[in-house]
């Protein structure tokens, strides 16, 4: 149930950003979400990508420090509290969210959050107990 | 092995009055046929019958890399130049080269030394030595192929770059010695790894490693990477070239310098007084058997201390500590000594990070700032900044806790701090110039 995520080492220097949209452009990989965490000197550039092997083999090649993550994909209604409801549910059982973001399904009827949690396997147990649900990978790129 | 038998196992009494006698006839010479030293030893007050012990050596003036430049080309050679039949010159970061001049023995000696140092090694007839030493004008790839000629070994004459051909030559011609600078021996067996090629199914055992400061964590680091026994080896071209003195594969713990040539002296680099035995200081040696340039007390602004214990090889000849930086790349930030190779084994200490690192030294606002440049790689990098930041604290407070000196340390992305194919630039000081 979980999804992978591509994590990229990033000096905060201009055309960085640049050259991982271009290298992952230019091997026909597409992006369906991304999020830059970012301190003065680097950034932990996060993505979402619909092959994610394939990406860590080209960003790598072009020289980069690349990692993949399990991460989980939640689907929240799109309308208020949806996010807030899911977050007490958490903090209820007690997991810890380590970091998350945001991108709407391609009908723009729901949200999709990507959540990075220090124990991934009680999250994916604890969740659907709490009527939440959780995203396939395949479907972020159908959706 | 023991190349020399007799002359590396002298008791301590027979090294000091072979000593004693070489010191007298060198002090003797340069007085007659070297004026820079005949007007330094009447300024100092000091002759030649005045060295009547070992430690009458003190009372003669240092020779300093100036008085070299001082006298460019020849002036301090003790002979005429019809009896010097080689030339080296060692590469002037700044003006004119310093140079030197052998004789016919001195080359003799020269090649004996590297034997010696070879045999200590390890290698021996029956080796294939590759050596990247440069050739030329720098004393590292004639001085080490002498003396792996001497020992009967076959040896390459690669010299440096074209890091390709050094692979595939190493690998086909079945290389079992390599001798480079440490930073180069890195460098090759990354270029392998990016070729598919892992040096350590070669058939290399020993790399003989000089030229540039080391630290113990590299060498635990080339050894892993290659394969093969990676030992230190100490020269300096005003004093010989390569071969001065060297570790042994025995103990690898301290190099033995050839006390039958050499007088080594630990001092204060500021005050110039010798130290008491086993402290840490600079290095000076006088050489004594030397024709063509013999020098008198050169500080040769190495960074070491004596080891006086015997050793577990059987030479008798004492040790010096593996050199921990030169007093020419001490940096001094905010009234402390820093040397690169003390951040250098920080790095090593931190799991999964690379020496690749660089110092950039600045000056803001009259106080000195520190800056620690280290490349992130897949072993430690992390999908969360915290865990980033951590590393970042760790590499700070390490360096904090071991030199006093706060810095900044700045993570950036693999390869962006340049690869030399010689001698790694570690040090940006803005405050200069
Ligand atoms: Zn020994």
């Amino acid at each position: 149930m979980t999804v992978q995520q591509i994590s990229i080492f990033i000096e905060n220097k201009t055309g960085r950003l640049a050259e991982v949209t271009r290298v992952l452009g230019n091997a026909g990989i597409n992006i369906r979400a991304l999020s830059l965490a970012d301190t003065s000197d680097f950034g932990i550039l996060r993505l979402i990508v619909d092959t994610p092997d394939r990406a860590l083999e080209v960003l790598k090649a072009d020289g980069f420090t690349v990692s993949k993550t399990e991460v989980i994909a939640v689907e929240v209604p799109d309308r208020p509290s949806g996010l807030n409801s899911i977050l007490e549910k958490l903090d209820q059982a007690g997991i810890n969210v380590e970091y998350m973001y945001a991108f709407v399904e391609r009908s723009g009827e729901n949200a999709i959050i990507i959540f990075r949690f220090d124990d991934i396997q009680r999250a994916i147990a604890t969740l659907p107990e709490a009527g939440v649900t959780l995203v396939k990978s395949e479907k972020i790129f159908t959706a | 092995m023991i190349w020399n038998d007799e002359f590396e196992t002298l008791p301590r009494e027979a090294i000091e009055s072979l000593q004693l006698k070489r010191l007298q006839q060198t002090v003797a010479r340069v007085q007659a046929t070297v004026p820079f030293y005949r007007d330094a030893f009447a300024r100092a007050g000091v002759s030649a019958d005045k060295i009547r012990s070992l430690d009458d050596l003190r009372r003669l003036p240092f020779t300093l890399k100036q008085d070299m430049r001082d006298n460019y080309p020849y002036g301090l050679f003790a002979v005429p130049l019809e009896q010097i039949v080689r030339i080296h010159a060692s590469s002037g970061t700044t003006g004119k080269p310093t140079v030197v001049g052998y004789t016919r023995r001195d080359i003799d000696t020269w090649s004996e030394l590297m034997a010696r140092s070879f045999a200590a090694a390890g290698a021996g007839k029956g080796d294939v030595i590759h050596n990247a030493y440069g050739y030329g004008l720098f004393t590292g790839g004639l001085g080490a192929h002498y003396g792996a000629e001497r020992i009967g070994a076959s040896v390459i004459p690669m010299s440096g770059g074209n890091t390709k051909k050094q692979i595939m030559i190493m690998q086909d011609f079945g290389s079992t010695v390599l001798t480079c600078t440490p930073s180069y021996c890195l460098f090759l067996a990354e270029a392998a790894r990016e070729e598919g090629l892992d040096i350590r199914d070669f058939k290399l055992r020993v790399g003989i490693h000089g030229a540039e400061p080391w630290s113990e964590a590299m060498r635990e680091e080339i050894e892993e990477k290659l394969g093969i026994k990676a030992i230190d080896i100490y020269g300096l071209s005003e004093i010989l070239g390569p071969g001065v003195g060297i570790e042994c594969v025995e103990a690898q713990k301290g190099l033995h310098i050839w006390e039958d040539h050499f007088i080594p002296e630990i001092i204060d680099p500021e005050s110039g007084e010798v130290l008491p035995p086993g402290e840490k200081g600079e290095l000076v040696i006088t050489t004594i058997t030397k024709e063509g340039i013999p020098l008198i007390r050169y500080r040769t602004r190495d960074i070491t201390r004596l080891i006086p214990e015997p050793c577990i090889c059987g030479r008798t000849h004492m040790r010096l500590e593996r050199m921990s930086g030169r007093s020419d790349d001490m940096l001094i930030i905010r009234g402390v000594n820093v040397f690169p190779s003390q951040i250098e084994a920080v790095l090593f200490n931190i799991e999964g990070v690379e020496p690749h690192y660089q110092l950039i030294v600045d000056r803001e606002e009259s106080l000195d700032t520190l800056e620690v440049q280290v490349e992130v790689n897949e072993q430690v990098f992390s999908d969360e900044i915290k865990e980033l930041q951590g590393l970042s604290r760790r590499i700070q407070k390490d360096i904090k806790d071991l030199l006093g000196v706060t810095c900044k340390v700045r993570l950036v992305e693999p390869k962006t701090i340049a690869r030399s194919e010689g001698k790694a630039v570690r040090v940006i000081d803005k405050r200069k110039g």
